[in-house]
């Protein structure tokens, strides 16, 4: 008998994972699904961690108001959850009169969304809020309530929560096939989701949070038409020793089609530059090229004149699910019973997800999904102490409460094997999940020492085998094989 | 927390860390070795081919063979080892040092000492160094990574192999990997040179015959979840467009792209650094810029043979025990590189003794001369066969040289040593 739900959310990524630990609040049974093997994986996993100000978009959008909205939510949301976040404040570059112009565009629009403490500022003022912008820069705009955040470890967290209050999360659940049963319009309506690897769930609501794939998905269930177009972004992540580490997040001036590329001082005191924003027509893009690494270091530079090549530990590249029209679709739909859209959730996304779960929960509620609120709900979930955040004095009292915390096992970010270990306790089997769970293999080395200790820790835990264990579900393999002396030659 | 004291602290258990470690007992010092894994030997213990030990112990060796020996050369010395031990952070205080280490077993340890030495080797360069566009599949490895998955587990990392950089750790796994059953489809070096030494190229790829790429790079990294490809292309001259680029199918990548002395707690502790080595600037006694903090081997710049590495750490095992019998330094002399090389360590030259240097070349070539000058007087020549950035060259230069002497008796006031590599001129460079 497969297990039938109130609620299916169909994707894992800050949306999905913002929606279910709303809806957890309430005596609902609630089924999460995600394709990835671990949430986040799919869009959100590589966004900027830029929590907005507020100023970007027109008043008339839906997601202008989210923005503004989520943004506000976050400070309670981090008391609950403990990821890292820190509203360092935006500031907006501008080099000449023209680009002036459009700031104070963008200051009218501020103050039209409501955004709070929101000023425009002369060049002496703009240097003094960050003394690395390049000295060029003869005025800008601040948005003080603008800020940064892991985006993984929110949407970690987030699912933490949901998990906690009684949401079941399926990952590898990749949505192939829907069926419908009961008569349209009667109670006893609901839908049947098949999985791809032949499992199925059955639910009388179902929310469609699928990122790039939510007009396949809403394709499936017989809803509306419409086509999410990809829109690629690269980004380069910059060592934790370089000098070009701002004290706030650097926008340039933007153009129509972009925010343009950033200067991101990351929660954990690496650099961000990018994301660049490239049509793509593959859901599956995610390669980089050297094109546009010219082109983001040549932008950054403009902007700090420290960044240097000479910082990079990685890159990356992420896709965007955007709509024709550029704003937000989060509405009922009106073909399908008892099944909501939540796409085309681009930038502000992120900022807007705790603001998209309040609304979503309206919609439930004015389309006649009762909502009890729970007694036993908690808000909170437990924090794992971070070794390299402790004092000295915290790291001796956390040693000898568990010997774990004594073996490091990521050199170049301090990761203790009991981090490792909550980690893989929580789900996070693959060594990406892991990575992003920990930052184990984000630091300067990329995983070179600790990506074996990592490999010794899973399979102990888990009693997964070698050629079991992924870097990220799929066919990420590791490792092939024993070494066997008939294939040697 | 425990509180532990010793005259020295090593940070680090591999050949450097244990050659400092003996030589530092062997003449009375109490010593202790931290070190992170839960034996010693370092990186030796996956190295499990031979070739080591030639000129310290005047055999051929496998690396384990050689960690053994390293180890057994504490047998009968009191020196204190902590393993699965990983220190943390570094602080000097009125003249004593402080180490705080942490490990399942001891849990927080302070350990109270004199003079530290950093033996804590190096690490490779990975893919985010090199900048390589494309996807971010599974599937590449450091060539020490997939060491340690063959040699110390068993395992087979894939069956069609690229390998990215001719570092001697890549020519040893190109040889490994075609052994366990694997196929090496190319080894590609973006220098017109080998990066490895000669005996690898020739033993590890041409009795192989695995193809090497001098002067090409890899440009794009193909696969959605495995690493599916790779393609190759010729580096570009100043012509400009370089033709011929081609794609090689494989399951695996293996980057042997240098190696960086891992220094993260010596940065923290405010120990200056060398933009060419990467490892700490350092005196004639190998002391770092931190009083009472000295450095050894990879961590202080790469070595090409491990011999040399511990050559390097009984001299500043020895410079220890002076340091901490209360010997002073002595007046010393700047040194640096002049032509053709990229780096000289030490940094200094101390009027008193013999001092031993290491350096590497930029040029590759034969019939090259060393000199080393002193305010723009010749103090050594020295013809060398053949040079070439991979292979270290070493050579020791005595305070008492008349050239060396005569200049301070005469109270000269240039006081700069400078080394550099010269080719004649009609051979061209």
């Amino acid at each position: 008998m497969m297990k039938r739900y109130d609620v299916v959310v169909i994707g894992a990524g800050v949306s999905g994972a913002a929606i279910a630990r709303r809806l957890s609040a309430y005596r609902l049974s609630i089924a999460l699904l995600e394709k990835e093997i671990d949430v986040s994986f799919g869009v959100s996993k590589a966004n900027s961690g830029v929590i907005h100000g507020g100023f970007h978009h027109s008043p008339d959008l839906l997601k202008s108001r989210l923005e503004i909205q989520g943004n506000l939510m976050y400070d309670k949301l981090q008391r609950e959850l403990h990821f890292p976040f820190r509203r360092c404040g935006i500031l907006v570059a501008a080099f000449s009169t023209e680009e002036m112009r459009i700031v104070q565009e963008l200051y009218n629009r501020g103050v039209a969304n409501g955004a709070i403490g929101i000023e425009l500022c002369n060049g002496d003022r703009m240097h003094m809020l960050e003394p690395k912008l390049n000295s060029d820069v003869m005025g800008g705009l601040f948005a003080p309530g603008g800020g940064i955040v892991e985006p993984y470890r929110l949407v970690f967290s987030l699912v933490e929560s949901a998990v906690l209050n009684g949401v079941d999360l399926h990952t590898n659940f990749d949505v192939a096939g829907v069926e419908k049963s009961g008569k349209t319009g009667s109670e006893d309506r609901e839908y049947v989701l098949h999985g791809s690897d032949g499992q199925s769930i059955r639910g009388r609501w179902v929310i469609n949070a699928a990122g790039l794939f939510a007009d396949r998905i809403s394709g499936l269930f017989g809803a509306e038409d419409f086509r999410i177009h990809p829109r690629k972004g690269e980004e380069f992540l910059l060592d934790r020793e370089a000098s070009a580490h701002t004290g706030r997040v650097i926008f340039p001036v933007p153009n129509p089609v972009s925010k343009g590329m950033l200067v991101i001082p990351t929660v954990e005191g690496t650099t961000m530059i990018g994301p660049t924003a490239l049509e793509t027509d593959d859901k599956e893009d995610l390669a980089t090229s050297s094109e546009n690494f010219e082109k983001v270091f040549y932008s950054a530079r403009r902007l700090i004149p420290s960044v240097s090549e000479r910082d990079i530990i990685t890159s990356f590249a992420g896709l965007r699910p955007s709509l024709e029209d550029g704003d937000f679709y989060i509405a009922r739909s009106e073909k399908a019973e008892r099944f909501v859209q939540v796409a085309g959730i681009q930038s502000p996304g992120l900022t807007a997800a705790p603001a998209i779960a309040e609304y979503v929960k309206d919609l439930l509620k004015q389309g006649g999904l009762e909502l009890t609120e729970d007694p036993d709900y908690q808000g909170e979930i437990p924090a794992v102490p971070r070794f390299r955040s402790m004092s000295l004095h915290e790291q001796d009292a956390a040693v000898k409460a568990d010997p774990a915390y004594g073996n490091i096992i990521c050199r170049c970010e301090n990761v203790s094997e009991a981090e490792v270990v909550a980690a893989i306790r929580r789900g996070h089997t693959s060594l990406d999940g892991i990575k992003f769970y920990t930052r184990a293999g984000m630091g300067r080395c990329q995983g070179g020492f600790c990506s074996y200790k990592i490999l010794q820790i899973l399979r102990r835990e888990t009693g997964l085998p070698w050629e079991k264990i992924t870097k990220r579900g799929r066919k990420s393999w590791i490792v092939r094989e024993r070494i066997s002396p008939a294939k040697t030659s | 927390m425990k509180h532990t004291e010793f005259d020295a602290v090593v940070i680090g258990g591999g050949a450097s860390g244990l050659s400092a470690a003996a030589e530092m007992s062997r003449g009375g010092a109490s010593v202790a070795v931290v070190e992170r894994e839960e034996t010693l030997g370092g990186i030796l213990n996956q190295c499990i081919h031979n070739g080591f030990g030639l000129h310290q112990y005047n055999e051929e060796l496998t690396g384990p063979e050689y960690a053994e020996r390293c180890i057994r050369d504490l047998d009968g010395l009191s020196v204190k080892v902590f393993t699965g031990m990983t220190v943390t952070l570094m602080e000097t205080e009125e003249g004593t040092q402080l180490l705080y280490g942490f490990s399942r077993e001891s849990g927080m340890v302070r350990f109270r000492c004199r003079a530290i030495v950093l033996a804590m080797g190096c690490r490779e360069r990975n893919r985010g160094n090199l900048g390589t566009p494309g996807t971010r599949p599974s599937g590449i490895f450091t060539a020490g990574l997939a060491q340690r998955l063959v040699n110390i587990d068993g395992m087979v990392p894939g069956r069609e192999c690229v390998i990215v950089g001719s570092g001697d750790i890549g020519l040893i796994m190109a040889r490994r990997m075609t052994w366990i059953g694997a196929r090496v489809r190319g080894v590609i070096e973006i220098q017109p040179y080998p990066a490895g030494i000669t005996r690898n190229i020739v033993q590890c790829l041409r009795d192989f015959d695995i193809p090497l790429y001098l002067s090409h790079s890899i440009t794009r990294i193909y696969g959605k979840d495995r690493i599916s490809g790779v393609d190759v292309a010729p580096v570009r001259n100043a012509g400009g467009e370089a033709s011929g680029a081609f794609h090689i199918p494989c399951d695996t990548l293996l980057l042997s792209v240098g190696l960086v002395p891992e220094n993260e707690i010596s940065r923290k502790a405010g120990v200056r650094l060398h933009p060419e080595t990467g490892g700490p600037v350092v005196d004639a006694r190998y002391m770092t810029s931190v009083t009472g903090i000295f450095a050894c081997g990879n961590v202080l710049h790469v070595h090409d043979l491990v011999d040399y590495a511990s050559e390097e750490a009984r001299h500043c095992g020895q410079a220890v025990l002076d340091y901490l019998s209360g010997v002073s330094a002595g007046e010393q002399l700047r040194v640096g590189a002049g032509r053709n090389v990229k780096y000289v360590v030490p940094g200094r030259f101390a009027l008193t003794g013999k001092n031993r240097f290491y350096l590497r070349s930029m040029i590759t070539g034969t019939g090259a001369r060393l000199c080393v000058r002193l305010g723009g007087i010749e103090v050594l020549r020295r013809k060398l066969p053949y040079v070439q950035p991979s292979e270290m060259i070493s050579f020791d230069l005595a305070a008492d040289e008349d050239a060396i002497s005569s200049r301070f008796t005469t109270g000269g006031d240039e006081t700069d040593l400078e080394v550099s590599l010269e080719i004649p001129e009609k051979e061209g460079a």
